[in-house]
């Protein structure tokens, strides 16, 4: 059964149609690659999965519900978290601060303490335990970028959307980044990313859909796509 | 629990509210001018508080102060012949909490600068209201406003202080208010994360308008007469704000450092100087917005700690000597 489940999805920005009736599903548990030149549409289709911007058609069943129509906070509750391409955090808190807030508002009814200790446990699996007092902006972007994933988490989601996490990180925080990656799907997080780093996407995907002008022009496993003749001319190019 | 205890936090909470207990004296032996200006002065600091409270922690300017203030004063003007002053104010505040709420919901999806275009224009839109239903409804302009007496007036925003201060104290350290800073830092992650930001905001933006509206009117019952010109001024929407830029926008005490100067800067220029008095007022304003960016308690800040990294050098180097 798919964790998430997207039909017909389309956004059009006045002329330009940004995604054009898509379909997209995860299985749980697997991890669901979506690769594309820039401006293909991939985040503009993340958007319309967490609320954040309404999608002009089409449905997103995420575990059974319906969540297409709902307001990002809502979509939040259900269990599906999201990164952002551009590290949105609360630059004016402490980094421990940042994860407090994702796992103070993550679900209801948590108590303090019940979050305080999201927070240790977290910080702790994605190693920036020894960082909790630091500021924001006196981070590193790899650190940064980590800090999305960890606010994200503490929310503790079924389905985690990571929006180009590895983008602007060096060779060996991209090795790193993709161990978390890993370890997140073994505790049992389903998971979506988009990256543009293709040594992570094969390694790590079990699938992996193809946007290109709005439209999916292919998916499949990484084999098939690292195959795949239409592929190759519009993203991969001949090597 | 969410936050860690701070002594020196605690410690400014302490003092500001043995000051209101000690400014309780003030009527005892002060001239019915120390009074009023005292009264004023209050005023000021609740409409400070309240918009920091909103606005600081948000980011989302407005400048709708005047309009709930002035429901304020028409409150006191429709019923202060029928009740006693801590029923108007409550009256009042409730009117303005109630039309803050439906002007957020509608306006709070609003960014940036248009939320405060709106605001503006708020004040505006109201007064017209106002002084339409007076000639054509009722046919006669302005209200006459029952005086309860200096003393009263005085002991009236006392209160409201307090109150307002306490509801600071206690939004800052709840999850309303850390979700509040969250909407200021990054809205597209709050809500990310589970925030109603909309809902959030709505509710801080009433709050807010419910403090304006009771010290508004507190305010009428000192004026004997108001009119839609004198309750809805545009004055009262942007006194809030330059006085928290004055003093120092998200802290505790800048808004209330920035009323007590603005007041009493605004009280003795009127007095020593009145044909000149909003070119020396413009002038300092400007001045303070260039030179202390972060307010008063900002600028103390910045002197505190360079002392502080200076201390620490000098500490560093005879520790070195010594070694």
């Amino acid at each position: 059964m798919p964790m998430l489940e997207a039909k017909g999805v389309s956004k059009a920005f006045g002329g330009l149609k940004a995604v054009s009736n898509v379909d997209i599903h995860v299985d749980k548990g697997g991890i669901l690659g979506l690769i594309g030149p820039n401006g293909a549409g991939k985040t503009t289709l993340f958007n319309m999965i967490s609320g954040a911007i309404q999608m002009d058609s089409g449905t997103v069943m995420f575990d059974g519900t319906k969540i297409s129509g709902k307001k990002p906070n809502q979509i939040c509750r259900f269990g599906l978290g999201r990164s952002f391409q551009t590290a949105k955090n609360f630059a004016g808190m402490p980094v421990h601060q940042n994860v407090l807030m994702g796992a103070l508002f993550g679900k209801k009814g948590r108590s303090n303490a019940q979050a305080g200790q999201i927070v240790d446990e977290v910080l702790d699996f994605v190693g920036l335990s020894e960082l909790r007092d630091k500021m924001v902006p006196d981070i590193p972007l790899a650190y940064q970028k980590r800090l999305e994933v960890a606010r994200a988490l503490a929310t503790q989601p079924k389905l985690l959307m990571l929006d180009e996490m590895m983008a602007g990180l060096n060779p060996s925080e991209v090795s790193e980044a993709m161990e978390l990656v890993t370890k997140i799907q073994k505790s049992g997080i389903t998971i979506i990313m988009i990256e543009h780093v293709m040594k992570a996407i094969m390694n790590i995907c079990d699938r992996i859909v193809v946007l290109h002008h709005g439209a999916k022009i292919a998916e499949g496993t990484p084999q098939e796509i690292s195959t795949s003749k239409t592929v190759i001319e519009v993203y991969l190019g001949e090597c | 629990m969410i936050k860690k205890y701070n002594v020196k936090k605690e410690l400014q909470y302490i003092v500001v509210f043995v000051a209101v207990i000690f400014f309780a004296f003030v009527p005892l032996f002060g001239s019915t001018a120390i009074i009023t200006m005292s009264t004023t002065i209050m005023m000021y600091i609740v409409m400070a508080a309240s918009w920091n409270m909103f606005s600081g922690p948000t980011g989302y300017i407005s400048l709708a102060s005047g309009a709930f203030v002035g429901l304020g004063f028409y409150a006191s003007g429709f019923m202060s012949n029928h009740y006693p002053l801590p029923v108007l104010m409550l009256f009042g505040g409730l009117v303005s909490f109630a039309l803050a709420a439906l002007m957020g919901s509608i306006t709070l999806r609003l960014r940036g600068v248009y939320f405060t275009i709106f605001t503006f224009c708020l004040v505006e839109l109201v007064k017209a209201i106002m002084t339409w239903y007076e000639i054509m409804v009722v046919r006669k302009r302005g209200l006459s406003v029952r005086n309860f007496g200096s003393d009263t007036a005085f002991y009236a925003m006392l209160v409201m202080v307090a109150i307002a201060l306490i509801v600071v104290i206690v939004v800052k350290r709840t999850r309303f208010g850390m979700a509040l800073t969250g909407i200021g830092e990054s809205e597209d992650a709050a809500s990310h994360i589970g925030i109603g930001t909309t809902r959030t905001k709505v509710f801080g933006f009433a709050i807010s308008a419910f403090f304006m509206g009771t010290v508004g009117a507190v305010r009428a019952t000192m004026l004997n007469f108001i009119d839609p010109g004198s309750a809805f001024n545009m004055m009262f929407s942007f006194l809030p704000v330059l006085m928290c830029v004055f003093g120092g926008m998200k802290t505790f005490l800048g808004p209330i450092i920035g009323a007590i100067v603005f007041a009493s800067l605004q009280y003795n220029l009127v007095m020593k100087m009145p044909q000149i008095y909003m070119i020396i007022f413009g002038g300092i304003m400007i001045l303070a917005i260039l030179f202390m960016p972060t307010g008063i308690v900002g600028v103390y800040e910045r002197i505190r700690n360079s002392l502080k990294d200076r201390n620490s050098i000098r500490k560093e180097v005879a520790d070195d000597a010594n070694a």
